[in-house]
């Protein structure tokens, strides 16, 4: 697996415009061991988002790179990530998706914790020493590292993982242009998506952050798309894209589609064009013009590395994704939505989601379908090596849909993946 | 309309089963009413969640389900070219309730799909509301269940279930 000058990860030569990924990448067992302790050890991981829990007591039970974790709102309303294992013999305390519950009772021998982790009691403790409720290792433990950004919660198994709000760098303000659709705060809509591709992980983020794809893989989409927009020519301004650092990437560009927070399509008639209407004079109130058109017309992909993907489309998604195999990954896409918006707004968000978004949309089961016929290409990865994502190279500013954001995240990957400096492509034979 | 029998609508719906896996889908779309609703609903929502409020999978109204047939019978549609196989088992028809002109009939399905070397089942119960006025049954809404925790390993319902 050495990404030494015999079997590099990545080719790159900035001067002749090269910027190549080993296919190996994405099949080899090595690497998928790897990166569970080199990226997703050592990086902040979305848990989910503070809206999930509204009340105290309230708790969802949630796997994040690989670990069970137990989401809980405590009686004092603050949140908690504790790993969910009875510090007793092991055993799963919460086995419930999510819920409301005063405390949690690990079945196998009967000890309560309450929503804090603290335990509350266990049977005969008579046969226990004094003190022995008082001592730390008898508390659920929390995560090593749990923090929140505008309600988007992280943890980290990386003890000395710097603060979250450093970790984002330059994608903070994209969060920012995100989560400032309102004033009123967001919250996520019921109904989780819950799906998987038999692909690499790696793909998706590729996928996720391409917006050179979309013509091709989504044509059906789009020919669905002029139905309900009589023409094209609303958002086909162009856009760009941005190395956010840290690995973090995103695409801000115009688009056809209607957008619920805000831009009217012909489609949704003329109760549409007056709540559209309504909330972009609001933005601008809230914001000036300038921010008010970036925050209604423009659209992001926005990825935080390595797994999290925040599109800001036709509808709000928020998208989580972990691998499982080299070939096989588990994907966990929700909805956001502004606190305050009228139910007629609600209701054409979430058509627009479906339109387009997840596994039973007119999009994503082409995206998954491209994906594992990339993964089944890779069989053929001693021999075609190589996938090129030097799109735009060397140009002063990056079109969405060149790769500029791909090579931030392939940057980032081996960076972490293989510390020393990427081999010179004068001693490699491309 | 209360001489539609049980067979009558095991009949309807083994044949529409017949028509989904035949990819007769321009055919079998003329089976709906012109206010008709596909849904399903994602699997940790509650059997009567509102799509206008709550995340689905799929919850078409007659117009996209017409572009979903459209759409599946394209090249394009990429992730049912070249088109999967399935083979669909419905059972356990029960009419749950009746009126002048409209029934309620739930089942449960069993639906194989292989393509590309992989086979995967989706199983649940569908809820129909089916019309009985003018000439025989038509579907006013199918609404499906998945019994499935999530929708893995297959990952995606690029078939009509």
């Amino acid at each position: 697996m050495n990404a030494d000058n015999a079997h590099p990860a990545l080719l790159v030569d900035p001067a002749q415009r090269i910027f190549k990924v080993a296919r190996r990448n994405f099949v080899d067992h090595e690497i998928f061991e790897a990166e569970k302790e080199k990226i997703f050890d050592r990086c902040w991981l979305y848990l989910g988002h503070s809206s999930e829990l509204p009340k105290p007591g309230d708790f969802i039970s949630r796997s994040v790179a690989g670990r069970s974790i137990l989401f809980t709102r405590d009686a004092k309303g603050q949140l908690r990530a504790l790993l969910n294992t009875c510090p007793h013999r092991g055993a799963q305390v919460c086995r419930e998706r999510k819920g409301n519950a005063k405390s949690f009772q690990c079945f196998y021998h009967g000890w309560v914790f309450g929503a804090d982790g603290k335990l509350r009691s266990q049977p005969g403790e008579e046969s226990y020493p004094e003190g022995f409720k008082g001592r730390d290792t008898s508390n659920m433990q929390a995560v090593p590292r749990y923090e929140s950004y505008r309600d988007f919660n992280f943890v980290s198994f990386d003890p000395n993982i710097i603060p979250l709000v450093d970790y984002l760098g330059n994608a903070k303000e994209y969060l920012d242009v995100i989560c400032d659709q309102t004033d009123a705060g967001m919250s996520i809509v019921a109904g989780s998506q819950e799906y998987s591709i038999r692909a690499n992980w790696k793909l998706l983020t590729e996928n996720s952050i391409d917006g050179y794809h979309a013509m091709t893989t989504h044509a059906s989409y789009f020919d669905i798309l002029m139905n309900s927009t009589d023409n094209m020519s609303a958002g086909t301004g162009g856009g760009f894209g941005y190395d956010l650092g840290n690995g973090h990437a995103v695409l801000e560009y115009a688009a056809p589609w209607g957008r619920p927070v805000a831009q009217w399509i012909p489609g949704w008639g003329e109760a549409g064009k007056t709540e559209i209407a309504r909330q972009y004079d609001k933005l601008v109130g809230l914001y000036g013009k300038d921010r008010a058109d970036r925050i209604a017309l423009k659209n992001r992909n926005l990825f935080i590395f390595p797994n999290l993907v925040v599109n800001d489309i036709m509808a709000l998604t928020v998208r989580t994704y972990f691998p499982m195999a080299p070939d096989y990954m588990v994907i966990n896409a929700w909805a956001l939505a502004p606190n305050d918006e009228t139910a007629w707004a609600r209701k054409y968000r979430l058509n627009n989601f479906l339109e387009f978004l997840g596994p039973g949309g007119f999009a994503t089961p082409d995206d998954a379908e491209a994906l594992e016929h990339c993964q089944r290409g890779f069989r053929n990865s001693k021999e075609a090596m190589w996938n090129d994502i030097s799109k735009g190279m060397g140009k002063d500013k990056s079109s969405h849909n060149d790769e500029l954001q791909m090579r931030a995240f392939w940057t980032q990957w081996n960076r972490q993946m293989f510390p020393t400096p990427i081999p010179s492509i004068k001693d490699v034979a491309a | 309309m209360h001489s539609v029998s049980r067979s009558d609508v095991e009949d309807f719906l083994f044949a529409e089963a017949d028509l989904l896996d035949q990819w007769r889908l321009p055919e079998w779309l003329t089976l709906f009413t012109d206010d008709a609703k596909y849904e399903v609903p994602c699997t940790d929502l509650p059997p009567d969640a509102s799509p206008d409020t709550n995340l689905f999978y799929i919850a078409d109204d007659r117009v996209r389900l017409g572009e979903r047939v459209k759409r599946l019978m394209k090249r394009t549609a990429h992730a049912e070219f070249p088109h999967s196989k399935t083979s669909r088992m419905v059972g356990n028809v029960r009419i749950r309730a009746r009126t002048d002109d409209e029934m309620e009939v739930s089942c449960v399905f069993q639906t194989l799909r292989t393509k590309d070397g992989t086979t995967d089942l989706y199983f649940g119960t569908s809820n129909y509301r089916l019309t009985t006025n003018g000439d025989g049954l038509k579907i006013r809404e199918k609404r499906c269940l998945l019994g499935s925790e999530g929708l893995r390993p297959h990952g995606r319902i690029s078939i009509v279930l």
